[in-house]
């Protein structure tokens, strides 16, 4: 055992039973599979060791409350912060709801407008939204066509009254990373606390509170091989970021989130933040091993593909790609054997394509055409391969179909086509 | 979303698909729906001397519910004539394959397919009930 708590060598991830009759997972930014490392760890915790991590009376409240402190410093280790920092939330959903409400409520009487991004996730864009209904104004600010924010956008945007500026590390569709630092900086110069949303970020690129000026932090357990129902919310201390809670009760978590902590799912969040960190690096490049060969395998044997979003600027286990002339949820279909999803939105009552790719100034039809693609720690080469073939056939046969391919290959630009909307 | 075993087999063998000549005068072309609402539906039919719909092929661009609509409305087109295929409801589209309710839309858009190939067929014939009236 490491001082970490880690039992096993952290460099070798144990493969998770691959079930033979369903689909190749390729939905990572989803959700992603309890790492069985992190099962093993949690299971005492449910049983023999079920103790209440604040009973300060007796020997099974102080060994829930050992775990619990370890689990906190794992997760405080990942990103640079104090354990004291961080506060259990059950994930990043709440962390974002507390982070933005919190502080907007806290600063209410001097600071009335939020800045965030276009493309943030829907929990944070829903939150802001909710605070406009309450007053506040707020600044949503677009991206370029490759998904990142614009800096002097960003800075002629945030005035002395700026509570709280919230820009996602990564984004949960197209993978791409916002520049952290250069975002804190601008913050800390203009005095607007930084929250970032960091679910998608953390385990997948070096993350540092200080070294990027970053005074919030909402962490996510299911996204980085921990159990759901778990997450964590990063708070500075010095310079100490107040916030009002929303959650009333015990005072636990030092009066910011209220209630008994589940320690076994405190406990598997801190050794999945533990597993991530240590094995990031070598993690990191065998997944970008596994995206250049995704990628390359598409491009060679099928033309008019769009990447969509950065690839410079852009987590090795994400991949979101336009097939131009078949349309997202058909394909999707095509492609049983994969389970991805669509940047279509063909099946919610809106009609609506993804706002991400609509933000990234793609018009409806490539948006509609579009598949994210993510792989992480149980994503193997044959998983790849075989993903390349499945879609190489669905495509070709989609198109075979398509009366908007067979117009492209007759030369007509489909795009100056009158069409009827309906 | 679970699709029903009708929309499977018309998803992974569609009936019918391909292109007739859109200048040869027997021949009626559909073009509906848009890319941007995320399907587009080409349905061709060419009809007999006795105006029997000899012949039907379709083209889409959509989901699996899409696509099966109109490979379905190939089938059911073919033999009728231009009164039997313009009463195809889409009702009845959607009954046989077992459409849920927010896929009626790719119903919909296949009983326009096919209005619009008779439509089509009938002002190249100079059958065209308005254009006659004109
Ligand atoms: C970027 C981002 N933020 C927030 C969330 C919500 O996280 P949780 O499921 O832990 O509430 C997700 C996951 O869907 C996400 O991808």
């Amino acid at each position: 055992m490491t001082a970490l708590g880690l039992k096993t060598n952290p460099t070798s991830a144990p493969h998770t039973a691959r079930r033979a009759d369903v689909p190749v997972y390729l939905d990572y930014q989803s959700t992603t599979p309890c790492d069985p490392r992190v099962v093993e760890a949690m299971l005492p915790w449910f049983t023999e060791k079920f103790g209440n991590p604040h009973s300060r009376n007796h020997q099974y409240g102080w060994e829930a409350e050992e775990a619990v402190e370890l689990a906190r410093a794992q997760v405080a280790a990942i990103i640079g912060a104090d354990a004291k920092e961080i506060i259990f939330t059950s994930g990043a959903t709440e962390s974002n709801n507390l982070a933005i409400r919190g502080v907007a409520m806290f600063l209410k009487d001097r600071r009335n407008h939020i800045v965030t991004v276009s493309t943030e996730h829907k929990c944070v864009l829903d939150t802001c939204r909710h605070l406009e209904q309450e007053g506040f104004s707020v600044t949503y600010l677009p991206v370029a066509h490759n998904g990142l924010i614009d800096l002097a956008e960003l800075e002629a945007a945030i005035t002395d009254k700026t509570a709280i500026v919230s820009v996602m590390g990564v984004n949960n569709e197209i993978g791409v990373i916002q520049p952290l630092a250069e975002i804190g900086a601008l913050c800390r110069a203009k005095g607007a606390y930084f929250h970032s949303d960091c679910a998608q970020a953390v385990g997948k690129i070096p993350l540092d509170v200080n070294a990027m000026n970053i005074d919030l932090m909402s962490i996510s357990g299911h996204k980085i091989y921990g159990p759901k129902g778990i997450g964590a919310l990063y708070i500075r201390r010095r310079p100490r970021v107040r916030l009002v809670p929303m959650i009333h009760g015990g005072g636990q978590e030092r009066g910011m989130r209220s209630g008994t902590l589940a320690t076994p799912l405190c406990v598997g969040l801190g050794l999945a933040c533990a597993l991530s960190q240590a094995e990031m690096a070598t993690e990191s490049k065998r997944l970008l091993g596994l995206r250049t060969r995704l990628l390359g395998g598409l491009q060679q044997r099928l033309p008019e593909i769009y990447v969509n979003g950065d690839m410079d600027h852009r987590v090795p286990g994400n991949l979101n790609i336009s097939f131009a002339f078949v349309e997202g949820e058909g394909l999707m279909m095509g492609v049983k054997g994969l389970a991805v999803s669509s940047g279509s939105a063909c099946t919610s009552a809106s009609l609506e394509p993804s706002y991400v790719l609509r933000a990234l100034g793609l018009n409806a039809e490539m948006a509609h055409t579009s598949l994210r693609f993510g792989f992480g720690r149980f994503s193997t080469d044959e998983d790849i391969s075989y993903a390349i073939d499945h879609i190489v056939t669905a495509v070709e046969h989609l198109r075979s179909l398509s009366p908007l391919w067979e117009m492209h290959q007759e030369g007509i630009d489909v795009s100056s086509v009158q069409w009827a909307e309906h | 979303m679970a699709y029903s075993d009708k929309v499977i087999d018309h998803y992974e063998h569609p009936r019918n698909v391909g292109s007739l000549d859109k200048e040869d005068g027997n021949v009626g072309t559909g073009l509906v729906g848009a890319p941007a609402c995320g399907d587009v539906m080409k349905l061709q039919i060419k009809v007999s001397a006795d105006g029997i719909i000899e012949d039907a092929k379709f083209k889409t661009f959509g989901c699996g519910s899409a696509i099966a609509s109109s490979s379905l409305v190939t089938e059911w087109v073919k033999g009728k004539t231009l009164d039997e295929a313009g009463q195809i409801k889409n009702t009845d589209i959607a009954q046989e394959l077992a459409l849920p309710p927010v896929k009626i839309h790719c119903s919909v858009l296949a009983e326009d397919a096919i209005k619009a190939a008779i439509a089509d067929y009938k002002r190249k014939a100079g059958k065209d009930d308005s254009a006659a009236a004109e």
